[in-house]
């Protein structure tokens, strides 16, 4: 048996090497237990001439495809949007487009603004000093002064326009609508011993150059400077509880295979949306027979997805194909509600830069514009670098339908039940997307676009995994408190997506580090004040 | 992990489709699929995908009533035609492979103008742009509600 830790946190991905970061001025004992590896920079596939090749290999973003040994299967088949993830130090952020929008005011306030879902049990003035500590840490680019959100600095300058920015400019002012750059945690100048954005191209493989911010070169070497322990393969089984009902630990594999215990006096969970209730759900017992802190019955239930949908078209003037980071623009002409639309809440248009070469002649060929002979060459250069895309994020609403349960026969290489998805896309989320889709339509047109295509809802498209482990202020209703605190078991804290209560329509990763931030800070207060546990 | 490799039959049909979907071409001066560098990049890449290229190739060779590559060329595009409307999820693979390995070959790459390396660590440059274009946009109100 290990030595017992004041603090285990389960998963370092944004949220667990932010709360690591956090609570490391209490000089508290803290160990983060992670089911993956260190990734190195020379992994990546951008320092190959493979690099798209691995995009469909060991840097697929689909885990069951990607099928790595640090990987956990997922059973999709019950949803029409397939989980997407990483595991390893980061977590998914070494695998995102590090596209870094915040929550707006309103996204904490459905219930009394549009009379659905929930109002959170905090707000968005309360997490401002987070997402600046947040924007701080994790190095954030954008442009001060947009008029879809509060006033907020980023600590560096917006990624490049490029010709693509500037064909959505033209299109979007010729419209009258909404653009701006986008919130990227991209470092565009030498950010904290990082190097400036060289434009590798897709980054959502992860960043060769290190100028995308995963946790694993942000938050984590300030936490392990700090005194922070990180064990990395290091696969957790179940939280483990005493008689009163007060977690005592984690049961956990090694690298080697072997069951091993880590004694704590608090548990912070943080392994996704996803991964965290299949946890929670796992961890069974005598006072909890339904899955660890479940008394509410909600574990694993109100998921949000996001549903993507990707539209698209080629025009005659060339593009920036894929050299630069996918995403620096987005619109938020329709982010607010409008009932006059027929649904309430709103969309993020995400305009995209562009393509890889290969995945343009693969997309192509599947959707039927790329033939085979003589022909092909000929249409292929029509369409490499000038397809103008973008998707739309739609608002997920929580649905108690859609939830995560434990497979009765997949399991992980530990013999651990895998997560099984089942999700449908409500009707309003329905009529928001093809709302978006109509618009992504208009811009193109608007652009002179040809050839118009898309996707929707995006199959791959599971990024963004929220709301299984909700948190609000009564315990019958959700599962952790207003300071992720979990209700049922006061000294287990959950901080990742789980604990949201609405999606928003935008991506996630920066309220998920915020509310961490948050969450963390909250525990500093009541272990000051003695009250952590009560 | 191991995979299996392809018979030579397999092989050899595999290698005229590849020509089929992709052939080489004096306008633009680039090989075809079929080329011999490109297509031992194509076996040595199949991996993961091998089992389903194995399904599409025995398809393949059911459509065309024995083996692909002995077929006339004019009844190999007809038989290459049916396959692409038939294929499914084992032709998506197979496909998906053949394009990964053609579309790095130095020869294909340096006729779409493109430098053949890799991303890392020369990078690309991309534009500043011209940054009035915002302009209009800064002028608009604020369009985020107040939640108090």
């Amino acid at each position: 048996m290990h030595d017992k830790v004041d603090v285990l946190i389960i998963g370092s991905g944004a949220s667990g090497a932010a709360v690591a970061y956090s609570l490391a001025d209490t000089k508290m004992r803290i160990l983060c237990l992670e089911q993956g590896d260190w990734v190195k920079p020379t992994d990546y596939p951008t320092n190959g001439r493979d690099w798209e090749a691995r995009l469909f290999a060991d840097f697929a973003i689909n885990p069951n495809r990607r099928a790595r040994e640090t990987d956990y299967p997922i059973n999709n088949g019950s949803s029409p949007v397939q989980v997407v993830n990483f595991n390893g130090v980061g977590g998914s952020t070494i695998m995102y487009t590090a596209h870094y929008p915040r929550l707006h005011p309103s996204d904490f306030r459905v219930k009394t603004l549009d009379g659905v879902a929930d109002d959170w049990p905090v707000d968005y003035e309360t997490l401002e000093p987070f997402f600046a500590e947040n924007d701080r840490m994790m190095g954030v680019s954008g442009l001060a002064g947009d008029p879809a959100y509060p006033h907020h600095q980023p600590p560096m300058p917006p990624l490049p326009l490029g010709k693509t920015g500037q064909a959505f400019g033209r299109t979007l002012n010729k419209l009258g609508w909404h653009w701006w750059p986008s919130d990227s945690a991209i470092a565009t100048t030498e950010y904290d011993g990082r190097a400036a954005c060289i434009n590798l191209g897709h980054c959502t493989p992860g960043c060769a150059q290190g100028a995308k911010a995963s946790t694993d070169i942000t938050y984590w070497p300030a936490a392990i400077r700090a005194g922070v322990e990180l064990r990395t393969r290091a696969r957790v089984r179940e939280i483990t509880v005493d008689k009163e009902g007060m977690a005592t630990g984690a049961i956990y594999y090694d690298a080697e295979g072997k069951e091993q215990f880590q004694p704590a006096e608090m548990v912070i969970v943080a392994c996704n949306g996803i991964g965290t209730p299949r946890l929670m759900l796992n961890s069974q017992s005598g006072k909890f027979p339904n899955g660890i802190a479940n008394s509410s019955g909600l574990l694993g239930k109100n998921l949000m997805f996001h549903p993507f949908a990707l539209t698209y078209g080629y025009v005659e003037e060339p593009l920036d194909g894929n050299q630069g980071p996918p995403l620096n623009l987005w619109s938020q002409e329709f982010y607010e509600t409008d009932r006059s639309r027929g649904f309430v809440r709103g969309y993020t248009l995400q305009l995209h830069r562009g393509t890889g070469s290969i995945v343009e002649a693969i997309t192509s060929t599947a959707a039927g514009r790329l033939p085979w002979g003589e022909e092909h060459h000929k249409v292929y250069r029509q369409l490499l670098g000038h397809r103008l895309a973008m998707s739309t994020i739609t608002e997920d609403l929580p649905e108690e339908h859609n939830r995560v349960t434990l497979d009765p026969v997949m399991k992980d290489s530990h013999g651990i039940p895998a997560p099984r998805i089942h999700y449908t896309m409500g009707e309003n989320t329905r009529k928001m997307m093809d709302h978006g889709i109509a618009r992504s339509k208009d811009i193109l047109e608007a652009a002179g676009a040809t050839n118009i295509d898309g996707e929707a809802p995006i199959l791959n498209g599971g990024w963004h995994l929220m709301g299984t482990a909700r948190m609000g202020t009564d315990p019958e209703r959700s599962v952790v408190n207003e300071w992720g605190r979990c209700h049922d078991v006061k000294n287990m804290f959950i901080v990742d997506g789980s604990i949201w209560v609405t999606s928003g329509g935008v991506n996630p990763t920066s309220t998920i580090q915020a509310l961490a931030l948050y969450i963390a800070d909250n525990i500093k207060k009541h272990l000051g004040e003695g009250t952590l546990f009560e | 992990m191991t995979h299996p490799t392809l018979t030579d039959a397999e092989a050899r049909d595999l290698r005229v489709l590849a020509g089929v979907m992709i052939p080489a071409s004096d306008t633009y001066k680039v090989p075809g699929a079929d080329d011999a560098a490109i297509f031992a990049d194509i076996l040595k890449s199949l991996e993961r995908d091998t089992g389903d290229v194995r399904t599409a190739l025995k398809q393949l060779a059911t459509l065309a009533g024995g083996a692909f590559a002995d077929l006339a060329p004019e009844r190999r595009r007809d038989v290459a035609a049916a396959f692409k409307l038939e294929g499914g999820a084992p032709l998506s693979a197979l496909n998906r492979v053949v394009l990964l390995c053609y579309y790095r070959d130095d020869r294909v790459m340096r006729s779409l103008g493109q430098e053949p390396r890799s991303p890392f660590p020369k990078g690309h440059v991309v534009e500043q742009g011209d940054w009035s274009l915002l302009d209009p946009v800064k002028k608009r109100a604020p369009m985020w509600r107040r939640a108090r």
